[in-house]
């Protein structure tokens, strides 16, 4: 699921940036206040334990093929949801600086669909009260993180199709991306629930208090309870930040949308032209408004620094949507290319020359 | 690089060969760790704001991941390894464009790969110049929370010691299971349970230990040089050189001249 830089447009990428920016300046405040930096050894520990989880390949019984984990619900139910988050972005931005996994300008995108829902929405809206619940304690232990990682996996896939649908990167309708991308990370969300609740039966058996909200036992020491009780609380602040974070994106989101739509104005000017009301206004969209060179110059700087692209190519009747010299100049920069890419062998080449003649 | 079929040993040796690669010497690796970072965002935001019909104005952006790669002396080869996870992705948004726009949505769909490629060679290129340390110091001096920076640099360097666990477990398990294409399901829990109880106990080693050493969690960075008139030079000519790319059609200026 992770995200691509060529699947966003700069002003998706940028939205997406903002909001997880404010959840991880939530996190943080949450972590720091708390004055759980000294966990910050046990964050990164878990965080690798989970990167390197994800190499695992767990055969799935009766397909014949095998699955891997992303690992989101298993670090929230360590970490608990802030310290989830940010251990969730730090694996995210490896993956992306060192695997090429998810892109640089991604990040902020790949955060929101993978970690914030992992983190925030599983553990608030499954986890949590799951585990306040009067179930067994192994029953607790298998629905939460088979509900939560499908849940948090078909709301991670929907915003994928969303950004890249609001991005206008793909022609498919976003209906159908939908109906593809959906059932695929159902069967992800289900494989990844089963891993994640067998490990945390297993952490179950050996070191319950290792799990976040299990409700302490006699067998555990009251240290571990005093724990248990004081953390999952959410601050006012935090729910302002979050809350603030879901705003952006919907903000964001519907914002685009509308920019695709006349608004009202427009529409009532130019918009019902097929009804004869333009005839009546006498208003015409291409010759309505100040025609001057410095006009014209101010729209081709705007049609540049316009956040989405544009779709010119559509009514371009030449090949490619390109002109000869747009093709001869392909040539002359591939040359370049080749000139630029030959700069080391030539230098070397030199190098070897001229110790050839000492 | 050696591609075995485990798959956390190859990982390992995609670290170890970043880190070889990011510990060379250049005139790309002696830049200012955030003059590079900074430059590459710009080339990013601004390969992915070209119009998805835009093929020539794109086309020119190649140039500049191309001279990095040769002025620091990296094979442009050894990034393309790593398009095995960008390119499917990309692939298979943009291949639907052909089927609902037509011959227009070839061009698309080539522009989109070209996009994907192009933002994915500029990454490799920054973090194969750059140490982690490096890095990490820069994302510091933009004032990117130290919390988020130690556990960066923390994780990874755990990230090698977990991943080497995770393929001999791996390599061992195979080797006694060895028709199995995965672990099987009676040992799901315990396979990554182990594991995850053993790290726990590391973990709070590690953390007595940078007790012992007054961690106070945050750490010290050996002092950064300043920017020097090279830095400055390099991000005002690249940024400069993004922009003309941007707003003026620069392929088709260059065919002009041969038309």
């Amino acid at each position: 699921m992770h995200m691509a830089d060529a699947l966003l447009s700069p002003a998706v990428a940028t939205t997406m940036y903002a909001a997880s920016t404010v959840a991880a300046g939530a996190s943080i405040f949450k972590v720091n206040k708390e004055k759980e930096s000294i966990k910050i050894p046990t964050m990164a520990v878990t965080a690798a334990l989970v990167f390197a989880g994800q190499m695992i390949n767990y055969t799935i019984p009766g397909t014949g093929s095998s699955g891997h984990i992303c690992g989101g619900m298993l670090l929230t139910s360590l970490l608990g949801p802030q310290a989830g988050f940010l251990s969730m972005i730090v694996i995210l931005a490896i993956q992306c600086l060192f695997f090429a996994d998810g892109g640089l300008l991604a990040l902020g995108a790949n955060c929101w669909n993978m970690a914030f829902y992992g983190c925030f929405v599983g553990y608030y809206l499954i986890w949590k009260p799951i585990m306040k619940s009067k179930l067994n304690e192994r029953l607790k232990l298998i629905i939460a993180p088979i509900v939560g990682c499908i849940l948090t996996l078909q709301l991670g896939a929907f915003s994928v199709v969303l950004e890249t649908s609001l991005s206008g990167i793909t022609d498919l309708p976003f209906g159908t991306f939908v109906s593809i991308m959906q059932p695929i990370h159902l069967a992800i969300g289900l494989v990844e629930g089963l891993v994640t609740s067998a490990v945390l039966l297993f952490i179950k058996e050996a070191r319950p208090e290792l799990i976040k909200d299990l409700r302490p036992t006699e067998a555990w020491n009251c240290d571990a309870a005093k724990d248990a009780k004081s953390n999952g609380k959410l601050s006012f602040k935090a729910t302002i930040a979050v809350l603030a974070a879901v705003a952006i994106v919907i903000g964001g989101g519907f914002s685009l949308l509308a920019s695709s739509n006349p608004d009202g104005l427009e529409w009532s000017l130019f918009g019902n032209a097929d009804s004869g009301y333009s005839q009546n206004m006498g208003l015409d969209e291409e010759d309505y408004g100040v025609k001057s060179t410095a006009a014209d110059k101010a729209q081709s700087v705007q049609d540049k620094t316009s956040i989405l692209p544009d779709y010119g190519f559509k009514d371009s009747d030449s090949f490619l949507g390109t002109s000869t010299s747009g093709i001869v100049g392909i040539g002359v920069v591939a040359a370049v290319i080749v000139v630029v890419s030959l700069i080391p062998k030539l230098v070397k080449k030199k190098e070897k020359d001229e110790q050839g003649d000492k | 690089m050696s591609k075995g079929t485990n798959k956390a040993s190859n990982a390992l040796n995609e670290l170890r060969d970043m880190d070889e690669l990011a510990n060379g010497d250049s005139p790309i690796h002696r830049l200012h760790p955030l003059v590079k970072f900074l430059v590459t965002i710009a080339y990013i935001y601004f390969v992915v704001s070209f119009s998805k019909y835009d093929i020539t104005g794109l086309f020119i952006m190649l140039i500049y991941p191309v001279l990095i790669f040769s002025i620091a002396n990296i094979k442009v080869s050894t990034c393309f390894y790593k398009l095995r996870l960008v390119l499917p992705l990309v692939l298979m948004v943009g291949i639907f464009n052909p089927i609902f726009e037509g011959r227009a949505g070839v061009v698309s769909m080539i522009t989109l790969m070209m996009k994907g490629t192009f933002s994915l060679m500029a990454s490799f290129i920054m973090v194969a110049t750059t140490p982690i340390d490096g890095l990490c110091a820069a994302l510091r001096k933009i004032h990117v929370p130290s919390i988020l920076v130690t556990l960066l640099l923390l994780t990874y360097r755990y990230i090698g010691v977990l991943v080497r666990e995770v393929a001999i477990m791996t390599d061992a398990y195979k080797l006694r299971a060895p028709k199995q294409k995965g672990i099987a399901i009676n040992a799901w829990g315990s396979f990554l349970g182990q594991l995850l109880l053993r790290s726990m106990d590391k973990a709070s080693e590690l953390y007595n230990s940078m007790q012992l050493r007054a961690f106070k969690g945050e750490f010290f960075y050996a002092s950064q040089r300043g920017l020097n008139c090279l830095d400055v030079i390099y991000l005002v000519a690249c940024i400069g050189g993004f922009v003309a790319a941007r707003f003026i059609n620069l392929t088709e200026t260059l065919g002009g001249l041969f038309v």
